[in-house]
């Protein structure tokens, strides 16, 4: 039924008859799609070694986490926002200044109180402050829908972004907070990259596993016919100011969960990390990949990721124009991506 | 005078039902009464505020004055999402499907569970399932299953528009223009569904221009003419009325 089972499906076929699967298969974009972005990332894997693949792949499992959460809203209920930076924002600033142990004195710069809590701790206040601000905000956008909703969101991304920057009391500015713990259970501390992701990719088959469930459920069918003509659905009895308020939420927690596992993970955060440019990457990640697909999220995190760092072995590309060139090529995949393929590389769905 | 109750129990009743837009009086204090079991067919010239009606009743449309009464109970305001508790469901006159998915959850959606909790735990139960392959069987529509609703012919979008509404198993079923644009083998399975929902007493409104179609299966007509009612009754003696006929012929 669902598209997130899909790949599984598609294996079970490939297994029962690989010819006439190939045959069927070989003009499938769908197909192609997966197998360079994930031969892609294979490759880049091996060829650079465990370092950069345990990198690459926290740093995916982060943009994932995000990217599914997002789709929930974009895909699944046709809400475009372009605000989720502010939530992966404030759980990463909420995971950072309760766990953060850093004196400040000794680096002579403003001080914010330290509360050095542990990860586990500060973990689920993350994801509930992400919840309950997305409420008020949910309740407040609840009236929009639309052209009109690109533009609330977009303020409120610029609104959490000054917030962050501005707030110098509990954030620092634009100095940043340092030292976010890593997390422990007991005596098992995630100091070490291939720990920390392994506890990431738990964090992310839980984020897939909610999103699973909760597009398969009755309210996620319900959340699509939202999404396709949200009057008709109200007369059959359905109040959808209801259902978009909980997807939202609900949508907003797995963000500051991702924020939370940024922020401890870098060990560091600062206002640059939610700009809202990084929330128009994180659409348009969602949008590549396919909206309405949680397997598409994945892909087009991961494609989005290795665009990056793949970029770093051109010739003759400076290093420093990476991160614009990256934008550039985004930019132009997706104006392909909207002119030949409007539902992504594996979605089924049309802006 | 005979003693006998009168049969006729209304289940859905206008007082006094006024709608405009701008200056342009859509409605304008209107008052009918929709029996019980019966097929009511509306009529009117275009403009005449048939669909208006049908969007008021359904609460797509707030109300500027007057009441809507159903099940004896006088409401100044209809709610979209509480039409179904009143017993109303509806068809559009443009087919408003759920494009971008299937025949199947189309039908579905309509059968599930309503509270936002619940719905989240609910996982595609049997008895959904069962009646979702009714439906889809008495619209024609079973092997269309899993075609998007997008991908369906014109004809084919009505029949499950309409099938989504029975799903929806309530009291009154407003259709407006259930057979626009059909063509000959799909408006007789129409027709016939509409009868039989009939024998099954349920109550029927139907908006058409088709006056065939009309006067084989009304049983009461209303007829509006500049959101006003122009004429209501026997479907034969009404439309045998110069005054219907000179709104008809007249515009």
């Amino acid at each position: 039924m669902s598209i997130a089972s899909a790949p599984i499906r598609g294996l079970q076929e490939v297994a029962r008859d690989p010819r006439s699967w190939w045959r069927r298969s070989k003009g499938s974009v769908e197909l192609w799609a997966n197998l360079i972005v994930l031969g892609w990332a294979l490759v880049f894997m091996l060829w650079r070694g465990g370092g950069f693949a345990v990198t690459v792949g926290s740093v995916f499992a982060i943009w994932a986490v995000l990217a599914v959460s997002l789709n929930l809203v974009v895909g699944y209920t046709g809400l475009l926002s372009v605000g989720h930076i502010g939530f992966f924002g404030i759980g990463a600033y909420a995971m950072a200044v309760l766990t953060s142990s850093a004196s400040y004195e000794q680096l002579r710069t403003e001080a914010i109180p330290t509360f050095g809590w542990p990860f586990f701790a500060a973990l689920p206040i993350s994801v509930v402050l992400a919840g309950l601000v997305a409420l008020v905000v949910g309740i407040a956008f609840n009236r929009f829908r639309d052209d009109i909703y690109v533009l609330v969101s977009f303020g409120f991304a610029v609104i959490a972004f000054t917030t962050f920057l501005s707030w110098r009391s509990l954030t620092r500015g634009a100095f940043g907070i340092h030292q976010v713990a890593r997390p422990a259970i007991g005596p098992l501390v995630f100091d070490g990259e291939l720990e920390f992701l392994a506890l990431l990719l738990v964090f992310l088959g839980l984020a897939v596993l909610i999103s699973w469930l909760i597009v398969t459920s009755s309210f996620g069918r319900v959340l699509t016919a939202i999404r396709e003509d949200e009057e008709a659905i109200e007369v059959f009895g359905y109040r959808t100011t209801h259902y978009k308020l909980a997807i939202w939420v609900i949508s907003a927690m797995m963000a500051g969960l991702a924020g939370a596992l940024l922020a401890s993970w870098s060990t560091f955060i600062d206002p640059n990390s939610f700009v809202l440019l990084e929330s128009v990457l994180l659409v348009s990640i969602v949008i590549l990949g396919g909206l309405a697909s949680i397997w598409g999220s994945l892909l087009g995190a991961l494609a989005f990721v290795m665009l990056e760092e793949g970029m770093r072995f051109v010739p003759f590309l400076p290093s420093e124009f990476i991160g614009q060139i990256r934008q550039v090529i985004l930019g132009i995949l997706l104006v392909l991506l909207m002119l030949f393929r409007p539902q992504g590389l594996v979605g089924r769905f049309k802006l | 005078m005979s003693t006998e109750v009168d049969p006729r129990v209304y289940v859905l009743e206008t007082r006094d039902v006024s709608k405009s837009f701008g200056a342009v009086k859509a409605i304008d204090q209107l008052s009918i009464s929709i029996l019980r079991e019966w097929i009511t067919c509306i009529v009117g010239p275009n403009g005449s505020g048939k669909s208006t009606l049908i969007n008021l009743l359904s609460g797509l449309l707030p109300l500027d004055g007057g009441i809507v009464v159903v099940d004896n109970v006088g409401l100044r305001v209809v709610k979209a999402h509480d039409s179904p508790d009143h017993g109303i469901t509806r068809t559009f006159q443009e087919v408003r499907l759920f494009d971008q998915i299937s025949v199947w959850d189309n039908i579905m959606v309509v059968l599930t569970e309503r509270r936002v909790f619940p719905a989240l735990l609910e996982r595609t139960k049997p008895d959904h399932k069962v009646e979702a392959e009714r439906i889809l069987k008495s619209v024609g529509m079973w092997e269309k299953r899993d075609a998007m609703a997008q991908d369906l012919s014109y004809g084919q979008r009505k029949l499950l528009e309409i099938g989504r509404a029975m799903a929806m198993d309530v009291q009154i079923y407003l259709f407006d223009e259930p057979f626009a644009g059909l063509f000959p083998r799909m408006l007789e399975q129409v027709k016939s569904i509409l009868k039989e929902m009939r024998e099954q007493e349920r109550s029927i409104v139907f908006v058409s221009h088709n006056m065939d179609i009309v006067r084989e299966l009304s049983d009461h007509l209303f007829v509006l003419d500049s959101g006003a009612l122009l004429a209501a009754g026997e479907v034969e003696e009404v439309l045998g009325r110069s005054t219907v006929i000179d709104a008809y012929l007249g515009n």
